[in-house]
């Protein structure tokens, strides 16, 4: 991919669609556009059905002799337990509202990639095999025959949707592909058909306790390696405490976060912020090993994959007798969390409902799964005046935010980072309204997409958001875009690298923990990354370190 | 890729042959004016019906509704109460907005990549603008055709005809619906044949409904300002209908039985096709349902049990390593 320039890759995009009908254009699976196939010992750890070797490129995918069968019983079970996939294949009029709302189209202008299209892929089987019409009329009613190029073309246009829900803000009907795809994926992993980058991370999760596969011991070896470097840059040693029974409060986050940058970077933050809460309020916060993922690939794999991973955040808060559970920044766990987990795993009656015992606030949105989001609960420190900060440490930064897609309409969590930004950076800017809140553009490796063998797929596919981010930077000079989601502090530096030079990335507990002045620090000359904190405006520290009210006590 | 446009039109054309043929040269109006009439009307309800009830009778395992708006969240942060509706009531306008007003292709916008790159979006009225025009001025001469099924009509209907005609253009005036009601279906035809992405995604299904309505209001429009089809003769084949006392009246022209005929078909078609977004959007959830899923449990009536990996196997797999890195553990070694 570093090899086909952007103006290269661009110049390739067209939306005029091919002459022929997609019926009766073969797909070609074509490299830089697919994951890797699961590896046989990952898809053997869960027990799933058919694990082996096999390659997309290859015409033989040593599909077992009764696939189809295995197939068409798999959607006629779907249909029977999910309203969602019924509706969807029945009530979809083909306005096209939906079409040009895909990222994957915009940046590919494959016309399979249009919304609309990939659910046809599976609604013409769907047609030829549960409708009359369909049956009767064939081709003519959109129908057509599972055949192995069909269950191909299944995988490849699957696996090139990230389950961002940005086309169902627009259908008439709320027709949401990403639950097509979702179904889509069930029925291909009925098959063994996963991608590695989805099902090693989910055997790895499963087996170890967090997605990357860190064991107990390295995980604590990392966050102690993450101390030093506070300690470092800010004089101050934090000391984490791990499966701590009878903490207040269990945090569990992507461990992507403790594994690369920058999200590193958003892991010594929370470590900051749980070190303050501790010495200035007692606040006593827990890591968990075993818990030791918020992220869950499974909800790209298979409902009761995602359940079988998501257990294990009610299960270690219960072990360790925690009040509630605090959550992390992270994307797709925030829709596990939001629309699944209490569904699932729940009721989490052993939990009590989540109230900040600093500022006395009771979440009272999340009574049920007893989980909080941790922008909800920096925010409302914040709003109570219970954090020291000098935002004037950030006066190096001229930030954006980019909404993840899962946050914003899986969750609706839009405003609480902006407050948080706002309070903790002096610089904001907005990218245009059509690319932000609930109709935010992915950014391009969602859902299991961000291997790096599909690298011209997450490039193509990053290009509106990166287009969204160009504006901002050369309109307000902006340098920093800020995220909420693990995943995206992974992709976000590339895609910026490839479309937006000299912007980088963070997340926004890195930016908290930047202004926060923690008891006992030295002066500061470098933010967490080691770079020189520039610049500061006129603005005199006094105004900022002014200590916060106690009154809420 | 106009074979697709190409079958649906011949098949309108077809049935139009069929019904005519079959008046004038046939004389098979009692088959036209009533027996395919009384089938066409069991088929759309049964069919309906039955439709409606699969869908409602099949479980909503999760809760997932598409969030469009600001979360509940807390006191001081301003939720978005219609597009990401916490209550009911905000659930009742967020539907009641979607089926009267289209409010999601409302937001419809338009890509265009331009020199630079630079990616605009546009927002693009018309598609909302000729759905939402076609499709009132379609149930306004649905409700306007009540006046042959009815005795007496109502007040409402009658003040409901003034307005529709208020254009008080020749003679017999000229009823704004119908007229809107065909240039909607052409411009969605239009639409569909002109631009090349929605004609590439377009089926057969998709073009003959609006060749089938296209001739229904076409023929109607002909009995009402061309061909001045015999109201009295019409109304009492009507009344007979639904009487249950069905008789063919001498006098009406055959386009009115190819008209009939179009109905029909487009009754018995209802239930099999993407029509039924009528029933469909009512239940669709991703907008029907309230997004309070962390505050009240939402239930799955087939809840899987599932083999999980526990932290005492975790423990087991571990327990040395967790040891020497000082973790603390359930069993010592
Ligand atoms: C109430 C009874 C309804 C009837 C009889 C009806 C009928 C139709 C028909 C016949 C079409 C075909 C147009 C075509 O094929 O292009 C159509 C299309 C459409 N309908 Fe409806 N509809 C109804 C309700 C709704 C509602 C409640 C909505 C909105 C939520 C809606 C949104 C649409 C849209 C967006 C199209 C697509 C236009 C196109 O195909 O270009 N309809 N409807
Ligand atoms: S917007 Fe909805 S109804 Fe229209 S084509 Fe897309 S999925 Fe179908
Ligand atoms: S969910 Fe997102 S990636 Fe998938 S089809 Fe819709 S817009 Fe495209």
């Amino acid at each position: 991919m570093a090899d086909l320039k952007p103006e290269e890759l661009i110049a390739r995009t067209d939306f005029t669609p091919p002459r022929t009908g997609w019926m009766d254009t073969p797909t070609v699976i074509r490299e830089g556009m697919f994951c890797y196939a699961a590896k046989p010992k990952s898809v053997a750890t869960l027990g799933l059905p058919y694990p082996r070797e096999w390659n997309p490129l290859d015409d033989d995918w040593k599909l077992p002799e009764n696939w189809k069968e295995i197939i068409i019983e798999g959607m006629k079970d779907r249909l029977e337990r999910f309203r969602t996939f019924k509706i969807f294949m029945d009530i979809c009029v083909r306005c096209g509202a939906c079409a040009d709302k895909c990222h994957f189209f915009i940046g590919t202008g494959d016309p399979k990639n249009m919304p609309v299209v990939r659910a046809e892929l599976l609604r013409s089987v769907y047609r030829n095999e549960f409708t009359k019409a369909g049956k009767i009329l064939g081709k003519i009613a959109g129908a057509r025959e599972l055949t192995l190029d069909v269950l191909k073309e299944w995988w490849y246009y699957f696996f090139q949707c990230s389950e961002c829900r940005r086309c169902s803000v627009f259908c008439p009907y709320g027709i949401d592909t990403a639950e097509i795809t979702m179904m889509g994926r069930e029925l291909l992993n009925l098959l063994g058909l996963n991608i590695d980058w989805i099902a090693t991370p989910v055997a790895n999760c499963y087996m170890t306790g967090n997605h990357m596969g860190i064991q107990p011991q390295a995980f604590v070896d990392m966050l102690d390696f993450f101390a030093d470097e506070i300690e470092d840059t800010t004089g101050v040693r934090v000391h984490p405490t791990y499966n701590k029974k009878g903490a207040d409060i269990l945090f569990t986050t992507p461990s992507g976060d403790v594994f690369g940058d920058p999200g590193t970077y958003t892991a010594m933050g929370y470590m900051i912020l749980f070190h303050y809460l501790k010495v200035k309020y007692g606040l006593d916060v827990t890591w968990s090993t075993f818990n030791s993922e918020g992220g869950n690939f499974g909800l790209f794999t298979s409902n009761e994959v995602m359940k079988r991973l998501n257990i294990k955040m009610y299960a270690e808060a219960k072990r360790l007798g925690v009040k509630w559970i605090l959550g992390g920044e992270c994307g797709h766990m925030w829709r596990a969390i939001t629309q699944y987990m209490d569904t699932m795993n729940g009721p989490a009656d052993f939990l009590e409902e989540p109230v900040n015992p600093i500022t006395g606030t009771k979440f009272e949105n999340a009574k049920s799964t007893k989980m909080v989001h941790i922008v909800e609960f920096t925010a409302d420190l914040i709003k109570h005046n219970k954090l020291e900060l000098d935002p004037s440490r950030n006066d190096n930064l001229k930030v954006t935010f980019h909404d993840s897609c899962n946050p914003a309409r899986g969750m609706g969590m839009l405003d609480e980072p902006r407050y948080v930004i706002k309070k903790v950076c002096k610089h904001f800017y907005e990218m245009p309204r059509n690319c932000i809140r609930e109709q935010t553009f992915c950014c391009g490796s969602g859902s299991g997409l961000n291997a790096s063998e599909d690298m011209e797929l997450r490039l193509s596919g990053g290009l509106p958001r990166a287009n969204a981010v160009k504006y901002v930077q050369e309109k307000h000079g902006v340098n920093m875009l800020a995220c909420i989601c693990a995943i995206d502090r992974a992709v976000l530096p590339p895609l910026m690298g490839y479309w937006v030079p000299e912007v980088d990335v963070t997340g926004i507990h890195e930016l908290v923990t930047n202004a926060l002045i923690i008891p006992g620090e030295k002066e500061k000359t470098v933010n967490l990354r080691g770079e020189d904190i520039l610049n500061k405006d006129e603005v005199g520290p006094e105004e900022y370190y002014t200590r916060p009210d106690f009154s809420g006590r | 890729m106009n074979e697709k446009y190409l079958y649906s039109l011949i098949a309108v054309i077809a049935l139009f042959l069929v019904a005519y043929a079959g008046v004038e040269a046939a004389g098979l109006q009692w088959l036209f004016g009533i027996i395919i009439p009384y089938l066409a009307i069991i088929t759309f309800i049964v069919g309906f019906v039955v439709r409606v009830k699969d869908w409602a009778c099949s479980p909503v395992p999760f809760a997932i509704p598409t969030t469009c708006g600001q979360q509940e969240s807390l006191p001081w942060i301003k939720p978005s109460k219609i597009d990401n509706p916490f209550s009911t009531g905000g659930v009742i306008i967020r539907m009641a907005l979607e089926i009267l007003l289209f409010r999601s292709l409302f937001r419809n916008t338009t890509c265009k990549i331009n020199e630079g790159p630079r990616i605009s979006y546009v927002w693009e009225k018309w598609l909302w603008l000729f759905s939402l025009a076609f499709h009132y001025s379609f149930l306004v001469v649905v409700v306007r055709h009540l006046r042959f099924f009815l005795e007496h009509v109502p007040v409402c209907f009658q003040i409901l005809d003034k307005i529709d005609g208020f254009l008080q253009i020749g003679l017999p005036g000229v009823m704004l619906s119908g007229v809107v009601l065909l240039a909607a279906a052409i411009f969605l035809l239009l639409r569909r044949i002109l631009i090349s992405q929605v004609r590439y995604f377009s089926l057969a299904a998709d073009f003959f409904p609006l060749f089938l309505i296209i001739g229904i209001a076409v023929s109607g429009i002909m009995m009402r300002y061309f061909t001045k089809v015999d109201i009295v003769g019409v109304k009492e084949l009507t009344m007979g209908i639904v009487t249950f006392r069905p008789h063919i009246p001498d006098g009406i022209g055959a386009i009115f039985y190819v008209h009939v005929f179009f109905v029909s078909v487009l009754l018995a078609y209802f239930p099999f096709s993407k029509l039924m977004h009528l029933g469909g959007v009512f239940l669709s959830p991703t907008r029907n349902l309230r997004c309070n899923t962390r505050a009240h449990r939402h239930i799955n009536p087939w809840n899987p049990k599932v083999k999980v990996h526990t932290y005492a196997e975790y423990e087991d797999d571990f327990r040395e390593k967790m040891i020497g890195a000082g973790l603390p553990v359930e069993k010592e070694l």
